[in-house]
């Protein structure tokens, strides 16, 4: 909402100055947004006079003026006007100037050849009138050569942000209450012009009684014998200030009542409406031609203005061109109406239309406003057009009953920890509007008309706390007292995986929600994708599945930046279906590049599958898993290398399945086209880590360790190729658990001597008793029962 | 006695000559040997009288020990020097680059929701969650929003079905309702999460990060909610004083409705906090409004108490002077590694938030 100070202080009588209204505005829940100074805009256009202007040597129908604007300075201007000539004083844009209507800034530029400094304008470059035929010519300005053009412009316009509950300050009238009650000076009363009404109106206005009609009633005033014209200085001025543009007296009136009373109005030639108005339910895909210059096919439902023929407005929102007034209409018939917010926001919503009355109308007017309206607008164009006004009349019926609060002072306290006395409560509320009646601690309040937002004790709350100042309240210190854990387990988790895997050199990543469905697609095949129904983009159509889906879209975008050995994480939320709650967290990440890249220390390698295991593992760990329980298989996934990749559930294949993690599918990684192919990746699936019980976390286990002394064996079995070592290891472990400490592979070996379809496998083996030294008898039964054991369950055979 | 003396002057000058562990072998047995200079005084004791033999005992006693300190020192000297001429040959270059390994680094987003917890932690609040796709109901209807409210056109929200039924939440307050029908009052909890709108430019991502507040009690005022702004945000931006001002606003699910602005001022291009002239818009709160807590179940002539959402990613870029918004969702790795917070760097009520 913009306006002025000096249209404000025509509500206003106040001694406050301009920065004590700003503040106070903000104090009330008026939030300035801006104060431009218009006099930076338009200070620059100076009064200024021809001395001699000439023929351009090189161009028929331009001229070069010498401008003087006052001292000694001539200033070269090239100029096309026809009228420009000797001895015209004229208005000067200065290199630097913002043209109004072009919003161009100038800039001393050579025109053909001659360099011209600024530019001479006419009325319809500085949005003053549409007239461009030809320079502004001054009569008798002489003295005021050099001084600014626009004078009473030079002041400041004031832009604040309304919230929708105020409709009533989307009038500059509503502004200047809200600081009266705040303190800051008396609301004066209304100016109205006095005028005979002497004839009724020959247009008959009817509401039809179509289901849900949007207006509840529509008041009219003819006006006969008006000599339309361009707007007087003082009104063209105002309606400059709002950012509009004049048009004409007629116009200009309806919408600087507007802005003043938020009270929107609308004027028809009445010449061109056929026979009567009547206010009607639109026909479906009836056509209609509003003032913005587009045709409309309207709905059912809509409400619309129309006459005996056709539309002639969308009711409240844009009047149509069939009866637009013109410089010529001689009789006019002025519109003052009510219709019902959700009406106007669903018209205005199909039909994509803004306007300043639908914002206003949709927020809420002021019901009981339609009459006065009539009688300001009326008066207005009376004085300024002439003519004569018929009665007014109003079809339909929007008068309000004054909503009645009782309210209890001392509920004021117990919301915002402050008391108020009733009388100071009183006061706000009455200069506010509302009529109050005060009985100790009582009050009855009844609510003006134009504050349909003020239903309840919390309204009145808001209101007496908004207008008292939230400076006013006092801070009451928080107790520090936790009560509850802050975090759960399952919270615990997220923050622990993210430092975890962050301290394993992964780089944390916060990637969108949602994908590209293309890519989603190939990552998550087979299952039914999410789509939104009105996605910001076509490649941000469908909630993710996994995090790889933007993870490896960026990874490739950072390949493109010239990085190749790159580890990205994120810890976020993928959906398994469109329902709330149908989603998990999950630790995704990726993997790419080579190790020891140009070291001159180690040789480099490529990251492979025991790179992100082992990633897996000891993150795993560090969310407080024991690595004995973590059951490692060759199950995997689409998005993997089928062969080259695993799967971590918990103590068995059938546990809770953990994690995945492995090369990702080289279709994939084809597919997107990565620079670096080599990329692999790991999920974690925290909601299937079990939450340990919280008595054996917190005291450790037992502390037993064995004196004796330690010893170990290595084996080497040839065995199927196929067979996996973690099996191998597994049946190890559990002959002689007590026994037996370790187990480790450190050697796998195919080809040479071995038998094509087998490998070799090295297996380093650590015991160690509890309760005595092994001996060498010892030792040797155990290991010639391993070997057993292993031969029995896997067919491998000792290597000699 | 002079014997004695003769024995020590005689090793004296022969042990300065020792320069081989060889040669203090042969030192050792000359004097120690089986036939050695001690040794043999040692034999030679019983044919000393009496009256002289108990000082001559202790005599050749204590050079016997002085003897075989010095053959110690002596070897230890040697084997040091030994080991010193061996490590002239040892050497590396130890200003040659390190072993690479790859640096992690936490988000900031991620830093900044730790931080918050940790502060408000203090005061006892805890941690809540809900999901990302939330029905039209506790995203709008249960927080007292008109039907007709513009939050819910298409162009402002993202909704998965045309119906408009289901829907990703427009901010965390869902997840006020969602804790108010499960548990029962008081209520004291944040909520961080992620929040999705249609909006997309410079400042606007679709999807961002909102932190949620709710306070509900028996006797929780507006005094109450200004307290525990202002304890956040001095504690968040670690400073002393916070210049604050509430502004009067309107939120459909609180009432009265509050804008929270923080002082700053720009020196040397950069933002200071809490103190300036100028004001900054950080956050929207109020008091719960009644309808709310009726949606919920929750008498409000029993419970009352306030609630306040602000933009997470916004807080971190107060605080860690980061211009671009959309940076945050771009996953550059140059950014990262520069904004990016060292997972060590955890901050805790103790230690404080930052190292």
């Amino acid at each position: 909402m913009i306006f002025t100070f000096s249209w404000l202080k025509e509500h206003l009588d106040t001694k406050a100055n301009e920065n004590q209204i700003v503040d106070q505005l903000t104090n009330i829940g008026l939030e300035v947004e801006s104060i431009k100074d218009s006099k930076n805009e338009l200070a620059d256009f100076k009064i200024a006079k021809i001395i001699k202007a000439e023929k351009h040597p090189n161009a028929d129908k331009l001229k070069v003026c010498d401008v003087s604007i006052g001292g000694n300075k001539i200033l070269k201007v090239v100029c096309g006007a026809k009228n420009a000539r000797d001895g015209l004083i004229t208005v000067y844009a200065p290199p630097g100037a913002i043209i109004p209507k072009t919003k161009f800034k100038l800039t001393i530029a050579k025109i053909r050849g001659v360099e011209s400094s600024g530019m001479l304008c006419s009325e319809s470059e500085l949005n003053l009138s549409e007239d461009s035929d030809g320079i502004i010519e001054l009569k008798g300005k002489e003295k005021e050569i050099g001084k600014n053009y626009f004078k009473s412009n030079s002041e400041k316009v004031i832009d604040i942000s309304v919230t929708p509950n105020r409709a009533d300050c989307l009038g500059i009238r509503g502004i200047a209450r809200d600081l009266t009650a705040s303190g800051l000076g008396k609301l004066k009363k209304i100016k109205k012009n006095s005028y005979t009404q002497s004839f009724a109106s020959p247009i008959k206005v009817s509401i039809t009684k179509d289901k849900s009609q949007g207006c509840l009633a529509f008041g009219s005033c003819y006006i006969k014998n008006i000599k339309n014209q361009e707007s007087p200085k003082w009104l063209k001025e105002k309606i400059l200030a709002l950012g509009l543009k004049p048009i004409s007296a007629v116009v200009d009136i309806t919408n600087y009542v507007m802005f003043d009373l938020n009270r929107p109005l609308h004027a028809y030639d009445a010449d061109k409406i056929k026979k009567e108005i009547i206010v009607r339910n639109a026909k479906e895909n009836e056509k209609f031609e509003a003032l913005d210059g587009k045709t409309y096919t309207l709905q059912k439902e809509m409400c619309v203005i129309a006459d005996s023929k056709e539309p002639l407005g969308l009711g409240g929102i844009i009047g149509g061109t069939s009866t637009s007034t013109e410089f010529d209409t001689k009789n006019i018939l002025l519109e003052s109406a009510y219709f019902l917010p959700e009406s106007i926001r669903k018209t205005a919503r199909q039909l994509n239309i803004n306007t300043d009355a639908k914002y206003r109308f949709e927020r809420g007017i002021d019901p009981n406003s339609i009459k006065e309206g009539l009688e300001i607008a009326a008066g207005l164009i009376l004085k300024i057009c002439g003519g004569q006004a018929s009665k007014f009349y109003v079809a339909g019926s929007a008068i309000n009953k004054n909503k009645i609060i009782n309210f209890n002072i001392e509920k004021f306290s117990k919301v915002i920890g402050i008391s108020i006395t009733p009388k100071e409560a009183s006061k706000i509320l009455v200069s506010l509007g509302c009529d109050v009646k005060t009985n100790k601690n009582k009050l009855v309040i009844i609510v003006p008309s134009w504050r349909p937002d003020i239903t309840n004790d919390e309204d009145i709350v808001e209101e007496l706390i908004r207008i008292k100042g939230f400076d006013k309240i006092k801070t009451v210190e928080p107790t520090k007292k936790r009560e509850k854990e802050t975090l759960n387990f399952r919270q615990k988790l997220i923050h622990l995986s993210k430092r975890s895997m962050a301290s394993k050199g992964y780089t944390e990543a916060v990637t969108w929600s949602f994908t590209d469905s293309r890519i989603d697609t190939m990552i998550a095949s087979g299952e039914k994708k999410i789509e939104i129904y009105n996605p910001i983009s076509s490649d941000l159509d469908v909630l993710r599945r996994s995090i790889f889906s933007n993870l490896l879209v960026y990874l490739k975008k950072n390949q493109g930046r010239g990085y190749q050995d790159l580890s990205f994480f994120e810890v976020g939320p993928v959906f398994f279906g469109k329902n709330p709650g149908e989603q998990q967290v999950v630790i995704g990440a990726l993997k790419s590049g080579l190790v020891n890249r140009k070291s001159w220390l180690e040789k480099e390698r490529k990251i492979d599958a025991f790179d992100v295991k082992s990633d897996v593992i000891k993150t795993l760990i560090d969310l407080g898993l024991n690595e004995d329980d973590l059951y490692v298989s060759n199950n995997t996934k689409s998005c993997y290398h089928p062969g080259r990749s695993g799967s971590i559930n918990l103590k068995s294949e059938k546990g809770p399945h953990l994690a995945y993690f492995g090369e990702i599918h080289p279709a994939i990684i084809s597919n997107l086209d990565f620079k670096e192919k080599n990329i692999y990746g790991l999920e974690i699936f925290l909601k299937n880590l079990p939450e340990p019980n919280k008595k054996i976390r917190i005291s450790k286990k037992n502390y037993i360790v064995s004196d004796f002394q330690k010893s170990e064996r290595d084996f080497a079995f040839v065995i199927d190729k196929s067979y996996l070592i973690g099996n191998l290891e597994n049946i190890i472990k559990k002959i002689d658990s007590d026994v037996i400490q370790s187990v480790s592979t450190f050697d796998v070996f195919e080809g040479g001597s071995i038998p094509e379809n087998k490998k070799s496998i090295a297996i380093n083996v650590v015991l160690q008793s509890k309760n005595k030294t092994l001996t060498e008898q010892d030792l040797d039964q155990l290991s010639q029962k391993i070997i057993q054991v292993v031969k029995e369950k896997t067919g491998a055979t000792i290597r000699s | 006695m002079s014997d004695l003396n003769n024995i020590r002057l005689s090793f004296n000058q022969k042990i300065t000559a020792v320069n081989s562990k060889d040669s203090l072998q042969n030192l050792k047995t000359e004097f120690f040997g089986k036939n050695g200079l001690i040794t043999s005084q040692f034999k030679n004791l019983g044919t000393i009288s009496q009256d002289k033999r108990k000082e001559f005992a202790s005599d050749l006693n204590n050079l016997k020990n002085d003897l075989n300190d010095q053959l110690e020192k002596k070897l230890l000297d040697l084997e040091t020097a030994e080991i010193n001429e061996k490590l002239k040959g040892e050497r590396v270059d130890v200003t040659l680059p390190i072993r690479s390994t790859r640096v992690g680094k936490i988000h900031p987003v991620s830093q900044v929701i730790d931080e918050i917890a940790s502060i408000f932690s203090e005061i006892g609040f805890s941690l809540a969650e809900g999901p990302d796709v939330e029905t039209e109901y506790n995203n709008f209807t249960a927080l007292n929003t008109p039907e007709s409210h513009p939050a819910r056109d298409m162009h402002d929200t993202f909704y998965l079905e045309e119906n408009k039924k289901i829907l990703l939440r427009t901010h965390t307050s869902p997840v006020q309702i969602r804790t108010m029908l499960n548990e029962k009052p008081p209520y004291k909890i944040i909520v961080p999460g992620r929040t999705y709108r249609c909006d997309s430019d410079q400042t606007h991502a679709p999807m961002f990060h909102q932190l949620e507040g709710l306070h509900i009690d028996k006797d929780i005022t507006m005094g109450h909610l200004k307290g525990c702004l202002d304890y956040f945000i001095k504690e968040f931006f670690e400073v002393k004083n916070v210049k604050m001002r509430f502004r009067p606003s309107h939120f459909p699910f609180t009432e009265p409705s509050a804008e929270v602005d923080i002082g700053y001022r720009i020196e040397n291009e950069k933002i200071v906090i809490g103190e300036g002239d100028q004001w900054l818009e950080i956050l929207g709160c109020g008091m719960v409004h009644p309808n709310v807590l009726r949606n919920v179940k929750v008498d409000p002539a029993k419970y009352q108490g306030f609630a306040f959402g602000m933009g997470i990613d916004r807080l971190a870029m107060l605080k860690y002077g980061i211009n671009d918004l959309r940076a945050f969702f771009e996953t550059d790795y140059r950014w990262l590694s520069h904004f990016g917070f060292d997972p060590l760097d955890v901050p805790t009520n103790y230690k404080g938030l930052s190292r």
